[in-house]
């Protein structure tokens, strides 16, 4: 039994092996170079801990191949994509690999994340090399056995031969291969020889998922465990004055009430009797701070954006005298509202925090940065948090913050027993890190038939975008360039929102491109690679996209979607945005039916290097081209005196069945490394379908979500 | 609280709730069939679905003591080992992105092909349309109706 003692930085995303005492061999590795070097593989299977790991490959003497994986999944698809990649330079048929959700430990890792579409991008090398070497080890194993040199030997799908024609499968020679020393500098396959790369993979969780297996973290529970439903405040502001809990505690089921901060949990034996429980709750609130509306929040923002206070994000050139020198100015202002995550798993938790350790199990998209705020919430060392991720319904953003888990951790802290707070659809609605509000204002100046500045503001609530963002598109292509942000601060608790700030920005941009267009009388697409020409060599290091594979996605989209070619009663929309690594362009086709205009196709270009998976790519893409559309057509989360005005799905519209364009999904073709795809889809969306609507009514959309001015506009219509 | 008895997945099964508990929560809690999801409680968003004598239900708004030993089928019992028409088509099409409604989605389609087996794409469209994909599964479970109804 051989044991790797220290893992060097150059090879520290693996890997230490070990013969199982059950048979077969593991290999410990690291999936995002997160693994502290001092990690330690477990000696046998019998003391197995997944938490030392990252992820472990199990070869059976069977040959048999468990990937285990413990980084969250929220339906990105991770769990089934970045396996493929370990199997992939393994070379073994993906029939014989099962794939297993691991745990989080706080105490050996550094990053375990699910967000901003970066798990395959950062992942790609690494899951590599860790295939690859694994298979070299194996071929070493091999050729000792013959007594023939490695190099002679060649191993796929599980096998490996030699030139005199003799066959070993993995599981053969593992026992071996498990005491060798791990070797450096490992040749990696061509992706012309890719055999599961590319190729359509179903998601590792079908079965359990179609056959109602419980996967989820609301379908955990444990021995002598309790429901928790928490009443929280009512309004952003309000503070817990007194309650009266008679009522809820003579019914059936409930067992306890808790005040904990300003809320209050009722416990009980089942969900039904917890959640009629904090019905019955009679609490008192008093304001402590302002207790804010959406017509506040409107008047901030143009306060701001009709100000002059802004931190200058990126400026190029000399703006105001491009300004004063113009043409002509075209100048828009674009708004969006709050907009609740809406996962479909209701937010939930559990939580057993005991003398002896904290055990905590339920969906969380940020597992180091929730421990670590758990331990302190509850005076505990790091080491005392045992957190398992489970499958999530949905995360969006929000399962990055944690706030559920922490209220299930003081709730058991307090009731000395394992507790699962639960919320309800209201609950999850009303207690939300949303997409906060912002409004954008756009200023570009004409001369000579050309952009000659472009100036981009930003007035949002609690925070303002990224640095990168301002480098995105037309950074580098506008000679006069300048991104101004600033923003108000709210008692109503945001947060990232797939895609942030770009999930509206994109919309904003793409619409006032075409407006430009118009106004120059050229054509949107057109008009967008004619701008990417001027940032084509640049040498300034901070623009974050590449005009060529743009220029590449866009002329894909135009050929895929019959551009201008549609017959009549057929308007197209494009729009095209670079985010989060991946670059994207859509068009959308509108025809109006009864003066509403419906959106009855999306044509959709890719480009994010090698497709992964193409099944679980196209599903990614579609869904986000989807979801983009559906809020910008109907999302809208209002507040009066911090309350929330609607809090489920009676009031609050999601995109349904009926409302969903065919979406078709092209990728670009290329051999470069992958990037993220949970995200990038999404952005261009609103753009696409706005820029359609125009062309079938007239009528520029500025305001999110296109349905209030839509249903003006057709009663108008029709008198 | 009343005894009720159930006929659950082809089982009598009785269970001690207070008479205006849902089914969903029945089924979740007391039974531990997990399967069936909560998604809003008030019938808008179809995660919850159930069959009541080959009917899809929506089990967070149907209190426990409305039932009386009508047939109710769980996503667990649809099918012994997942091979439903409904649920292989499911697999084929890979509809799942996060998977948290479709146990809801299989319910609604595999009682609605009962009723319609050979629909059209608008019908299959409208009978799935009080069903909620927060994921936007929405063009692939069309396809999966569809390629269950061919294949049943």
């Amino acid at each position: 039994m051989s044991q790797n003692k220290s893992l060097s930085l150059s090879r520290r995303n693996f890997l230490k092996t070990s013969l199982l005492a059950g048979g077969g061999m593991l290999i410990g590795f690291n999936f995002l170079s997160a693994c502290k070097p001092e990690a330690i593989l477990p000696i046998d299977i019998s003391n197995l801990n997944f938490n030392d790991f990252n992820a472990f490959i199990k070869i059976s003497d069977e040959g048999y191949i468990t990937i285990f994986s413990p980084n969250p999944e929220i339906g990105q698809g991770v769990k089934t994509s970045m396996p493929m990649i370990i199997a992939e330079e393994l070379d073994v048929a993906w029939e014989k690999v099962s794939v297993a959700q691991g745990f989080y430990d706080p105490k050996n890792y550094q990053r375990q994340v699910a967000g901003g579409s970066q798990s395959i991008r950062f992942g790609w090398d690494a899951l590599r090399q860790t295939g690859a070497t694994t298979k070299q080890m194996l071929v070493n194993a091999a050729a000792i056995q013959w007594g023939v040199e490695p190099n002679t030997c060649f191993a796929s799908q599980g096998n490996i031969t030699n030139a005199n024609g003799d066959t070993l499968g993995y599981g053969e020679v593992v026992k071996v291969a498990a005491n060798l020393e791990v070797p450096e500098n490992i040749n990696l396959k061509d992706p012309k020889d890719f055999k599961i790369i590319g190729h359509d993979i179903i998601n590792v969780d079908i079965q359990k998922i179609i056959t109602g297996d419980p996967l989820f973290g609301i379908d955990y529970s444990s021995e002598g465990m309790v429901y928790a439903s928490v009443l929280r405040p009512p309004a952003f502001g309000n503070k817990l004055t007194s309650f009266d809990d008679q009522i809820t505690k003579s019914i059936n089921g409930v067992t306890e009430v808790i005040k904990f901060g300003d809320k209050i949990a009722v416990l009980g034996t089942n969900t039904w009797a917890v959640m009629k429980g904090k019905k019955a709750l009679v609490a008192h609130w008093e304001n402590e701070t302002k207790l804010e509306s959406t017509d506040d929040h409107n008047f901030e923002l143009f306060k701001i954006l009709n100000g002059n206070k802004f931190e200058t994000n990126r400026e190029d050139g000399n703006v105001e005298t491009a300004f004063k020198d113009a043409d002509k100015i075209i100048e828009r202002t674009y708004e969006s509202p709050f907009l609740p995550h809406n996962c479909m798993e209701p937010m939930n938790f559990y939580a057993n925090v005991t003398d002896k350790k904290v055990h905590l199990v339920g969906p969380i998209q940020t597992p180091a940065w929730t421990s670590g705020k758990i331990a302190k919430i509850l005076n505990r060392k790091p080491e005392e948090i045992h957190l398992e991720m489970t499958r999530m319904g949905g995360g969006f953003g929000r399962r990055l913050y944690g706030d559920f888990a922490e209220e299930a951790a003081q709730i058991s802290n307090i009731a000395k027993k394992p507790i699962q707070v639960i919320f309800s659809r209201e609950d999850d609605m009303a207690a939300g890190t949303y997409r906060p509000a912002i409004k954008y204002r756009i200023k570009a100046a004409i001369k000579e038939g050309k952009l000659t500045a472009y100036h981009l503001k930003e007035a949002a609530i609690n925070g303002n975008m990224y640095g990168l963002i301002a480098n995105f598109f037309p950074a580098g292509c506008v000679p006069n360039y300048r991104v101004s942000t600033a923003n108000y601060k709210s008692n109503i608790t945001t947060g990232a929102w797939r895609a942030p700030f770009t999930n509206f920005l994109a919309f904003a941009e793409q619409s006032f491109f075409s407006e430009i267009a118009t106004e120059l009388d050229k054509d949107h697409p057109q008009l967008i690679i004619d701008l990417l020409q001027n940032v084509k060599g640049t040498a300034d290091e901070r623009i974050q996209y590449s005009p060529e594979r743009m220029e590449e996605t866009i002329n894909l989209v135009i050929k895929k979607s019959n551009w201008g070619k549609t017959p009549e009663g057929v308007y197209q929309g494009f729009s095209a945005y670079y985010s989060h690594n991946t670059h994207v362009a859509e068009v959308a086709d509108v025809e109006l039916k009864n003066g509403m205009p419906v959106v009855k196709k999306v044509t959709v270009a890719v480009d994010c290097g090698i497709v992964v998976n193409p099944l679980g790519a196209k599903n990614q893409v579609e869904g986000g081209v989807i979801d983009g559309i559906g809020h910008a057509m109907y999302g809208d989360l209002s507040f009066k005196k911090g309350t929330p005005q609607s809090v489920n799905f009676d009031k609050y519209r999601l995109i349904r069945m009926e409302e969903t364009p065919e979406v078709k999904t092209y990728f670009v073709e290329n051999n470069l490394s992958p990037t993220g795809l949970g995200e990038p889809g999404l952005p261009p969306a609103g753009g696409a379908v706005a820029n359609a609507i125009y062309k079938a009514t007239g009528e520029r959309l500025l305001k999110q979500p296109f349905i209030n001015q839509l249903e003006i506009s057709k009663s108008k219509l029709l008198g | 609280m009343p005894n009720y008895t159930l006929n659950i997945n082809g089982k009598k099964i009785t269970v001690n709730a207070d008479e205006d508990t849902p089914l969903l929560w029945v089924l979740r809690d007391e039974l531990s069939l997990k399967g069936t999801k909560f998604g809003c409680g008030i019938a808008q968003c179809g995660a919850c679905t159930v069959h009541i004598n080959d009917s899809a239900v929506r089990s967070c708004s149907l209190p426990v003591s409305s039932i009386s030993g009508e047939s109710i089928t769980t996503i667990e019992g649809l099918s012994e080992t997942g091979t439903h028409p409904v649920q292989l088509a499911w697999k084929e099409i890979d509809v799942p992105q996060c998977g948290y409604c479709q146990a809801g989605q299989i319910m609604t389609a595999s009682a609605f092909l009962k009723e319609k087996p050979k629909p059209t794409k608008d019908e299959i469209r409208e009978a799935m349309h009080g069903n909620i994909c927060r994921c936007a599964s929405y063009n692939r479970i069309e396809k999966a109706v569809k390629l269950a109804a061919k294949n049943s």
